[in-house]
């Protein structure tokens, strides 16, 4: 396929996927800002928000404060934010339109029909309901997308670079928002927190929709050190570092399996999830989770780099 | 205005033969069915995304051209002697393309003057003396018909060089067998889907000679702000053929490749939806980036096969345009099958003073103008408008013809009062590849939905038909 089809592919998802995880940070910022300071603490929960959204410095080039109004809208609605919501969906109707033979009809109608909605919303929205449904819609038009991906595209090279894209977004978002919480994950924490991080936890697990499966998976309450297990090692938890990876490599062998050639992407990928597979939890604790995640964010940013030049241009 | 011959019931009168079970349904159907229909499609367009872009309008940049769900029916009869007069028009215009480019013959004759050719923006030097593979220029032409009476078909405009329309002719015809299959279970209407194949097969026989046994076509569209962009991802998808952009091209040792996934892969077909002035920067307009720098030499080289081929253009002329009887003529020894509207070349003295004298009854129209820009419709433009263009004319009379005013036949059509008659014109898509003609019957039929108006043009408002050929 077109090397320029495929790059569209790639980041289409990886757009789509970003929107999501955005509107899930919005979602939980939202419930946290609400609680009794007692309860929440009295850090700044919007600035954690945009740090975990990546944006905190192009934030700072608009707006001097960082609260519920001047957030919502900078990660939700601005046009000066390339990353919010509304720019990750227009940006993905743009390259979806550019690619539209690769795509299913069923994909290119999630997407326009998305993008049609979003004007519904106009420039932003007027009271935290609304917002809330606008956060609800978000997440839908992206289960939307990706079931119509999984369910309507061929198994070929275009559906292994999309999947690329949700993946490698995917790790990306998770990597950042335990890095931003870190220090609420450290084990020591216990004792100095108590009750008091509990809702932190409870919101990172909400923001990676990930706090049923946490009650499944380890049947306690709420311990920090099993929330960061859960997000990193865990296999079955479709969004932990160990899930995202085992699917990137996954695709990966499925495209060098039918291009007949293996590449650098190909073993850079096998690399870091050797590494996860091979990694313990008290271990990235001793090495330091803030130096693992750091590393682990550069690694997947490399690895982006290198699809790219392997296969995207 | 004039008194226009109405496709379903003539001058007035009884219902025409092929009209008969429409007219019935016409008028046993509710009205606000129709309008519920109409809204209906117009939901499907716009979720399909079938949109186009309006050049200067920055806040409608995807615009969707309004459907009429009422078809316009062609019998049988009507298409074959179309059919004839198309290929036989089509034939003509390769062999003066080639001509042209080649032994220049016409000239000689005399036919048509060396000026008209020669001083023609639209001719390009550049392809004197190429032979293009198989001598076939015109792998896809448009042919613009109207029609005045029962009888009489014109030829309005021969369009070229990468004539669009195409999809709206395909979707169109989807639509309706979705919205009303009770009205196919009436009619027997030829199928026009097999358009994608019969482009591809006709793509496929003129890849170069070089190519291998199964050449690689693909389509060239200039980008994502193209008004037809929708339509060229909808061919590329139906053709089965990677839709590239420039950038995805590149030329090594007079060969044309595509950056893929899995490295180079060599092109052998390129149908380009990129006008001639941008194909190339290295030999064309050198500020093009839409272009692929050196296709032009890989072109020359006979490496690759260009559809349309380079300079068309001059046979989109409609000062060419008015000597087609005579060109016709020279190239196949045969009566021409379709008539040309009689045309006043402007840039001949004694024309010009005859348009001059009779601005307010004319039609006046750039000679390489296209889209329904920048033309004068004499009896329906304002005192002040006509004085505003004969200044226009009088300072550039080489780049206008005029012709007179048409009646063109009127369709029933939904109006905000019910339904109304409405002019019309007709595009059929004509493919011509190695030993192999077509014409889909049918066409792209375009509607003047504003009462009186005879700009059928999309970009001025116009709308667009299914249209049917029927079976007898």
């Amino acid at each position: 396929m077109l090397s320029r089809t495929a790059d569209n592919l790639y980041w289409l998802s990886r757009y789509m996927e970003r929107a999501e995880y955005l509107a899930r940070i919005l979602d939980s910022t939202q419930r946290l800002s609400k609680l009794p300071l007692a309860y929440a603490g009295t850090s700044n929960e919007w600035e954690s928000a945009l740090l975990s959204a990546g944006c905190a410095t192009a934030f700072s080039q608009v707006h001097a404060e960082a609260n519920e109004t001047t957030v919502s809208d900078f990660l939700g609605f601005s046009t000066d934010n390339p990353s919010s919501i509304r720019s990750c969906l227009e940006l993905a109707r743009t390259n979806a339109r550019a690619v539209r033979t690769a795509l299913t009809m069923e994909m290119w109608d999630a997407i326009n029909g998305t993008w049609l909605e979003l004007k519904n919303f106009g420039n932003g929205v007027s009271s935290r309901e609304e917002f809330s449904r606008f956060l609800r819609w978000v997440r839908e038009s992206s289960l939307l997308y990706d079931g119509s991906a999984y369910r309507t595209m061929l198994r070929n090279d275009a559906y292994w670079f999309s999947r690329l894209g949700v993946y490698i977004e995917r790790a990306d978002n998770t990597a950042r928002i335990l890095d931003v919480k870190y220090h609420l994950l450290l084990p020591e924490n216990e004792w100095v927190g108590g009750a008091l991080d509990y809702f932190q936890w409870s919101a990172i697990l909400r923001s990676v929709s990930a706090l049923t499966a946490y009650h499944w998976v380890y049947r306690e309450s709420l311990k920090p050190w099993l929330v960061a297990d859960l997000l990193i090692l865990r296999e079955e938890m479709p969004r932990s570092l160990n899930s995202c990876y085992e699917a990137i490599v996954r695709n990966l062998d499925s495209i060098a399996g039918a291009y007949g050639r293996q590449g650098l992407a190909q073993r850079q990928a096998r690399g870091i999830r050797t590494r996860l597979q091979n990694s313990r939890m008290d271990g990235i604790f001793q090495r330091g989770l803030h130096e693992f995640l750091g590393e682990f964010i550069t690694e997947n940013n490399r690895l982006g780099a290198a699809i790219a030049e392997q296969f995207l241009i | 205005m004039l008194s226009a011959f109405d496709e379903m019931r003539a001058y007035g009168g009884t219902v025409r033969s092929g009209y008969k079970a429409l007219d019935t349904w016409l008028r046993d159907i509710a009205p606000d069915v129709l309008e519920y229909r109409r809204r209906e499609a117009e939901l499907i367009f716009r979720r399909i995304g079938i949109t186009f872009a309006v050049y200067g309008e920055a806040q409608a940049q995807e615009r969707l051209i309004p459907f009429d769900v009422i078809p316009r029916i062609l019998s049988g009869s009507e298409w074959r002697l179309l059919e004839k007069g198309l290929t036989q028009r089509v034939r003509a215009l390769n062999a003066f393309i080639r001509d042209v480019y080649g032994a220049r013959e016409i000239l000689r004759a005399g036919v048509v003057s060396n000026d008209l050719i020669f001083r023609n923006p639209a001719f390009r030097p550049e392809m004197s003396g190429l032979r293009v593979p198989h001598d076939i220029y015109v792998h896809i032409a448009g042919i613009d018909v109207v029609r005045t009476d029962a009888e009489t078909f014109y030829v309005l405009e021969d369009n070229v060089r990468t004539p669009s329309g195409v999809s709206y002719m395909l979707e169109n015809r989807e639509i309706m067998m979705r919205l009303f299959p009770e009205l196919f279970s009436q009619h027997r209407v030829a199928p026009v889907e097999n358009y994608p194949d019969e482009l591809l097969a006709t793509l496929q026989s003129v890849a170069p000679s070089v190519a291998a046994r199964d050449p690689i076509a693909v389509l060239l569209t200039p980008g994502i702000y193209n008004s037809a962009y929708y339509e060229h991802t909808f061919l590329a998808d139906k053709l089965g053929v990677e839709l590239v952009e420039g950038r995805d091209l590149f030329v090594k040792d007079e060969v044309v490749y595509m950056r893929t996934t899995q490295g180079p892969r060599r092109v052998d077909v390129i149908y380009r939806r990129l006008d001639d002035d941008f194909l190339d920067p290295l030999t064309f307009r050198p500020d093009s980036a839409l272009g692929v720098p050196g296709l032009f030499t890989a072109y020359q080289a006979g490496n690759v096969t260009l559809a349309n081929a380079v300079g068309t253009g001059i046979a989109d002329d409609k000062a060419v345009y008015s000597f087609m009887p005579e060109v016709i003529r020279f190239y196949t020894g045969e009566e021409p099958i379709l008539k040309n509207v009689p045309t006043w070349r402007c840039r001949e003295p004694e024309h010009l003073s005859y348009v001059l004298d009779r601005l307010d009854e004319l039609v006046v129209k750039e000679v390489h103008g296209s889209g329904g820009y920048g033309m004068l419709i004499g009896p329906a433009a304002t005192k002040i408008a006509v004085e505003q263009f004969r200044a226009k004319l009088k300072a550039a009379p080489d780049n206008f013809i005029a012709q007179p005013m048409l009646a063109l036949s009127t369709c029933p059509t939904c109006v905000e009062s019910g339904v109304a008659p409405r002019h019309v014109d007709l595009r059929p898509f004509v493919l011509s590849g190695r030993n192999r003609e077509c014409v889909v019957p049918g066409g792209l039929t375009r509607v003047a939905l504003k009462e009186g108006s005879v700009v059928v043009n999309s970009s001025q408002g116009g709308g667009t038909k299914d249209t049917w050929v029927l079976d007898g």
